[in-house]
């Protein structure tokens, strides 16, 4: 004897983006902490050594905020413009920041006033960091130099005068206390040595570069400028490795994550886009309210701290494992579980000999009633007001299973004002849904010739079927667009294709068909 | 052309199992069915076939156990004989012949040496005015022998063999055609007619369908088109007749048996529901449903253990009677059509077509046996008449195996037809197909072909189908996968069309590089690789029937049949028509291990077979009149092993076989000479014990019983073969306390070691060899004894040994290769069981 069949639900593909590895991943963090600024956010960086504070650099001011803290842990205030570039060093020790007064500052993290002034430069200071010893401190300015600066005793050690344009964007090599690359308005990238007097390397992005970043292992260094991300392979000299165009609007700021697995790009069109770094691909992408400036990321992605141009500061933090759990589980369990769970969880032992037990089938509410052939039944409870909001895909199921039996006329007919106004309200929320319009327009015309004779006699109704009408009417004038618009797309494929000298004539014309009817009438793919 | 002696069509496997009800032994041991033109004996317990009874000429339509003696049956057949048979090892005893051709065969233990025949006895057989004949059997001694005493019984009675029935151990017999139940009482030699009114308002739906009488009880239990079963009382008087009606079966009652005690009445019908009714309390009812199919006959073993219920798809059910399904027996399912093709599945090397609605049947060719059902809709069937459910209409197999491509279609009147496309995953774990992908609506219209590229070296598979639609789309598995746990699934690749025709056919050439499809009268090659259309092939005015790529050496030529007879090939290296010829091609197809090709073509209402190498002008074989009727399906089965025949008519049977379906669904073949000699020295080489039913195992150990005791065989009333007393393992374990024993799963190895023969002994075998001839000459002395005391004929050998002996002997030669043979085996079996 073979089991009851449930009645098969339709699995329609969702639309949209895919859910992936990925989107799990980075959708796993909590809400947003907002903290507003006095200015626009130019930079953040966070501190090497644990607990990873992170320096914010807005307006005159520079805020270290502590991993949880809302409250700035720190504030450096002592800047008479704009400050630009606070950055920490690889101790954590001590931090540097420009300054539109073209004036370096450094900083004990602990301290308040100024441990050194670094001055020389002309113009605003956009670009500070210390090199790899720690001794150092390369600093980038609007005067088109670059410059190198000692630490102890604050003196200018070189000046490098290559970029024609603001530089805007540098980075030091985390290995070499030589290295350090910069990136400017002019279009290009420029590797320096500091035991020489030139460049070493130049890449052109072809755009003003707005951010640099090199990969932990500095063989490929990233650079954002204009709406293109490019990735430079530095061990072939230089050699451009990827471009990536997936913002619309200039991308400002870089960072890598996952260990190196994942990039960031932040873009003044608000999103942040996370790209896999071994085939460059988008995997997931993140909103915000505002152009966003800067971007930084915790180690081991424990938070996403970006900055944008409205002042505003978006710290999100990542889900503790037993959180995600909890949103992901089941409610509380209630005290008759105990007595279902009972000696579920047993591990047999090495000895025990398992006695089967066959295996209960469940069925759904609809499918206990359909296997009585009760059809007005199991259609008064596939329409039970839960279902058919949440999951009309199974109320359609039904339907079209009572219809495959040859019964759904029975199970329509004969119901009274209430039902059939649920009937009727779950046909207009649905009967123009693609999915399920072939299965409910043999219902909706069901309906209609049964309740024929009683049109008219409840208002509840009419008022319904007015509706339904309504609906139709919008429907097929809708329809009527759509065709024509497809008209207009045939005659534009066509002409598009160039004409080929071919044995027989049409086939181009047929080639084309195809094409649009495949873009436009893809069949639904159903995963199972 | 020359007729070829040595290639013969024979009837292969698939026949009918429920066309008459199953008949059970006494014992409950076997089970008869009528099928096709012998009867068939089963196994309840194992559900094997143990013998097949073949004898008659035509049809085979009753079969009842012989009242008088319950090892013998009686079976009738349409040819116009009543033969006798021993079935436990089945051998034909006797022959009746009564002249006509019989519709169904009764009997009961109080008219001894009579059978009831319902057999028409007029000169101009007017089919439709049967009666119910007492046949005495003359006593005579030889084998064939004429029946002349007929007396006619009943007039008018119907030819559905469940119509007629004895009642309470023969005192009376029942009888219903159309609105009519007749009585007749064999003590007052009367017969009372009892009439139901017809009902007008919805037809005839009174009509009887099916009659039971009560074994101990007055009872008629008579069913109804309509669904009722009406119980009659007192219908030995005229007047004062009762009858109360029973009502659950919402369309016809197919099926009525009491049980022996008579204290359930069970009923089938359409809706697949067994239902057992307590007799004199018909409200308690007991159902057991969801059966598979329709219900056509149930019956009940003598003891009353187990029911045995045949069903519309070729199959026996027997269930226990606590109404708990034990075993099923199934046949080849064949519905009214086979929508999909014949194919082969390339790993288990089974025919697969479709079975119960909405099923694929895997029949394994080489068994006879169904193998398995694969449930390709995946819906609950309503059992209703009428209703239009989804049925699988198309499937393909990809070259290797992997991939089962299958189409299922559902036509409303007046509604959009339903389409799915469903390709499912061989899954090795479970060794079955699973569901991978589901495309509904692949098409706007319906599909009328579909088929996997078969080159072996692609890494992608790709499926084409064609529709009504006028679009053909190429399918293909895409090999991106986005998270880990999501398995690759198939999307639609290309869509093709050309000049708004409706393509019909489609074919991939052996490489895969081509696809040809036909648009009516026109043939396009398409590349594969870039989608683009090479080139045009037609051969006006007709519409293309088959479209056949030639194989290896023939690859270069495209074939087609067209609707003007046209039989064409093309080269396509020079993309012109190579030769064509006239012949009215309704099927077409290739070996697909050689470059052979078949059409069957019509000619004068019977088809003809032609088979040839597209590239040679001289057929290779040809056969006129291969069937009547026309050939629409048809399979090349690779063959297990080769043959080696070196007439060149048959050369190409030599590696694939050719199976075809007629018009009236009997699965044929083509069997030459030397493959029939090798089936009859294979079915001598079969001795089987037939106290244990026939199992693959038991072949394994009948084999060492056969061998390593000789006089094992002794006697009917066999014990079990002595075990290897002398074993010092088996003395230990009987002789030792219980309490020093070891523990069991100790000794269990031991054990049965001591069961195994070591390989190693020559001399035994020269022992076994003198054992067993002279345990056999004994045996044949003992049963001659026995046999006095019964009534059979001399002539007619009996007992297993004795059938042996009257068999072709075996030369001593063959009785030494064959033992060496099975020691061969033995061994490997043995050394199975040691590891």
């Amino acid at each position: 004897m073979a089991s009851f069949k449930p009645t098969k639900i339709q699995v329609y593909p969702k639309l949209g983006e895919k859910v992936t590895q990925d989107t799990l991943y980075w959708k796993n963090y909590k809400a947003p902490v907002q903290i507003k600024e006095f200015g626009a956010i130019t930079n953040i960086d966070f501190s090497p050594v644990a607990p990873h504070n992170f320096a914010v650099t807005a307006f005159t001011r520079v805020h270290i905020y502590g991993p949880f803290s809302q409250e700035p842990v720190k504030t450096f205030t002592r800047f008479k413009d704009t400050a630009y570039s606070g950055r920490f060093r690889s101790d954590g020790q001590l931090l540097v920041a420009g300054c539109e007064d073209s004036v370096v500052r450094l900083f004990d993290v602990s301290g308040k006033v100024a441990l050194r002034m670094f001055k020389g430069h002309t113009k605003a200071v956009h670009v500070t960091d210390f090199t790899s010893d720690g001794y150092q401190i390369l600093t980038g300015s609007d005067d088109y130099t670059c410059r190198l600066w000692d630490i102890p005793n604050a003196t200018e050690l070189n000046t490098y005068q290559e970029h024609t344009d603001y530089i805007r964007c540098g980075v030091t090599s985390k290995l070499n206390r030589d290295l350090f690359i910069t990136g400017s308005y002019d279009h290009t990238l420029k590797m320096f040595d500091a035991r020489l007097d030139k460049s070493v390397m130049t890449m052109d992005h072809g755009h003003p570069v707005e951010n640099l970043l090199l990969y932990p292992s500095e063989g490929l260094l990233v650079s954002a400028g204009g709406r293109y991300v490019k990735v430079w392979d530095l061990l072939k000299g230089g050699q451009p490795l990827v471009s990536m165009k997936n913002h619309h609007k200039t991308v400002t700021c870089l960072s890598l994550g996952s260990n190196g697995q994942r990039l960031l790009s932040a873009s003044l069109d608000r999103h942040v886009k996370v790209y896999n770094t071994t085939n460059y691909k988008v995997v997931h992408n993140f909103d915000y309210a505002a152009s966003i400036l800067s971007l930084g990321l915790a180690p081991d992605d424990e938070s996403i701290v970006v900055g944008m141009t409205n002042g505003i500061l978006s710290v999100k933090h990542r889900k503790s494992p037993e959180e995600s759990k909890e949103t992901s589980g089941q409610q509380r369990r209630k005290p008759s579980y105990r007595v279902f769970v009972k000696g579920k969880n047993y591990v047999p032992k090495q000895d025990d000999y398992l006695v089967s037990k066959p295996v209960k089938q469940h069925l759904a509410k609809y499918d206990k009633q359909l296997k009585r052939f009760n059809v007005s039944k199991a259609l008064d409870t596939a329409l039970e007001t839960w279902l058919r909001r949440r999951k009309p895909e199974i109320t359609v199921a039904v339907i079209k299973e009572l219809d495959r039996r040859g019964t759904l006329k029975n199970a329509l007919a004969g119901r009274d004002e209430q039902s059939l106004f649920h009937l009727l309200n779950f046909l207009i929320g649905n009967l123009v849904d693609p999915r399920f319009a072939p299965v409910l327009v043999t219902t909706a015309e069901m309906i209609l010739d049964i309740y024929r004779s009683v049109i008219g006699q409840s208002p509840v109704v009419d008022r319904q079927l007015l509706r339904l009408q309504d609906l139709l009417e919008r429907e097929i004038d809708y329809q009527k667009d759509l065709l024509e618009v497809l008209g207009m797309l045939d005659t534009m494929f066509a002409s598009s294709i160039p004409r080929k000298e071919v044995p027989c004539s049409g086939i181009s014309r047929s080639n084309g068909l195809g094409q649009g009817e495949a873009s436009t009438s893809r069949p639904q793919l159903q995963a199972t | 052309m020359v007729e070829h002696g040595d290639i013969r069509v024979v009837h292969r496997g698939g026949s009918k199992i429920n066309f008459r009800e199953p008949v059970i032994t006494n014992d409950s041991k076997f089970l008869l069915c009528a099928s096709g033109e012998c009867v068939k004996v089963f196994s309840t317990s194992t559900e094997e076939c143990v013998h097949d009874l073949r004898g008659h000429t035509d049809l085979v339509t009753g079969v009842i156990i012989k009242p008088s003696n319950h090892l013998q049956a009686y079976s009738c057949s349409a040819d116009g004989t009543v033969r006798l048979w021993d079935f436990t090892d089945g051998i034909l005893i006797k022959t009746y012949v009564i002249g006509h051709p019989i519709y169904s065969i009764h009997a009961s233990a109080s008219h001894e040496g009579v059978v009831f025949v319902v057999t028409s006895m007029h000169a101009d057989k007017r089919p439709d005015l049967l009666q119910l004949v007492a046949v005495h059997l003359p006593r005579s001694g030889d084998q064939m022998v004429e029946a002349r005493e007929l007396s006619a019984v009943l007039s008018d009675v119907s030819s559905n063999p469940l119509a007629i029935v004895f009642g309470r151990g023969g005192e009376y017999i029942a009888s219903t055609k159309g609105l009519k139940l007749e009585v007749y009482l064999f003590r007052k030699q009367k017969a009372y007619s009892f009439f139901l009114k017809e009902d007008n308002k919805k037809g005839r739906r009174n009509t009887f369908t099916c009659v039971a009488c009560h074994p101990k009880d007055d009872c008629i239990a008579t069913g109804h088109e309509d669904g009722k079963i009406r119980l009659w009382r007192n219908f030995n008087q005229k007047k004062e007749y009762t009858y109360s009606t029973l009502h659950w079966h919402h369309s016809a009652v197919s099926s009525l048996c009491f049980t022996p005690e008579g204290t359930n009445l069970l009923s089938g019908g359409i809706e697949s529901v067994l239902v057992q009714w307590r007799y004199n309390q018909e409200d308690q009812r007991e159902f057991l449903p969801r059966l598979g199919a329709a219900i056509t006959h149930i019956t009940v073993s003598p003891d009353g253990s187990l029911f045995f219920t045949s069903h519309s798809d070729n199959k026996i059910t027997i269930i226990q009677s606590c109404l708990k399904v034990s075993a099923a027996i199934q046949g080849l399912v064949k519905g009214e059509s086979v929508t999909t093709d014949l194919m082969m599945d390339p790993r288990s090397k089974s025919l697969v077509l479709n079975g119960k609605p909405g099923h694929l049947q895997f029949y394994s060719l080489q068994r006879d046996k169904l193998l398995y059902n694969l449930d390709v809709v995946q819906q609950e069937y309503i059992h209703e008449s009428g209703l239009q459910q989804f049925e699988v209409v198309k499937a393909a197999f990809d070259a290797s195996g992997n991939w089962l491509a299958t189409v299922e279609e559902r036509k409303q009147k007046g509604a959009e037809v339903e389409l799915n496309l469903k390709l499912w995953e061989f899954d090795e774990q479970t060794q079955s197909f699973v569901l991978n992908t589901t495309i509904s609506a692949p098409h706007e219209a319906q599909i009328t072909g579909m088929c996997f590229c078969h080159s072996t070296d692609n890494q992608t598979t790709m499926l084409v189908s064609t529709s009504k639609d006028g679009h053909f789309k190429a399918w293909q598995l895409d090999a991106q996968a986005h998270t880990e746990d999501e398995r690759p699934s198939w999307s639609c690749d290309f869509v093709g069309a050309y000049h708004s025709l409706v393509p019909e056919c489609c074919c991939f050439s052996a490489d895969g590089s081509l696809l040809a499809v036909s648009f009516q009268e026109v043939v396009t090659v398409w590349s594969t690789a870039s989608w683009e259309l090479l080139t045009t092939l037609s051969q006006p005015p007709k519409a293309i029937r088959n479209l056949c790529f030639g194989r290896l050496s023939c690859s270069k030529y495209l074939l087609g049949t067209t609707g003007n007879n046209l039989l064409c090939c093309w080269n396509l290296l020079t993309c012109s028509l190579e030769w064509s010829t006239s012949m009215d091609v309704s099927l077409l197809l290739a070996d697909p291990i050689s470059e052979n090709m078949a059409a069957f073509c019509r000619q004068a209402g019977s088809t003809d077979l032609f088979v040839f190498k597209p590239s040679e002008p001289r057929p290779l074989f040809s056969q006129k009149a291969v069937c009547p009727g026309k050939v629409t399906r048809a399979i090349f089965a690779p063959r297990e092993e080769m043959l080696e025949s070196c007439e060149e008519s048959s050369q190409w049977l030599n590696r694939s076989q050719l199976y075809f379906l007629t018009q009236h669904m009997d699965l044929m073949t083509f069997t030459t000479k030397v493959e029939e000699d090798r089936l009859m020295a294979s079915s001598k080489q079969l001795v089987i014990d037939d106290t244990v039913a026939m199992t693959p195992f038991y072949l394994l150990l009948g084999k060492h019983r056969q061998q390593d005791s000789g006089d094992a065989q002794s006697g009917i009333s066999t014990e079990r073969t002595p075990l290897p007393q002398g074993s010092v393992a088996i003395k230990e374990l009987l002789q030792t306390p219980a309490h020093v024993l070891p523990s069991t799963s100790f000794l269990c190895s031991m054990f049965v070691q001591s069961l195994l023969i070591s390989v190693t002994e020559p001399r035994e075998e020269n022992k076994a060899t003198e054992e067993e001839m002279e345990s056999e000459k004994e045996e044949e002395d003992s049963e001659e004894e026995m046999e006095s005391g019964t009534t059979r004929p001399e002539q007619a050998p009996l007992g297993r040994h004795a059938a042996e002996s009257a068999a072709p002997a075996l030369t001593k030669a063959q009785v030494r290769e064959l033992r060496r043979v099975k020691k061969l085996d033995r061994s490997w079996f043995a050394g199975l069981l040691d590891s």
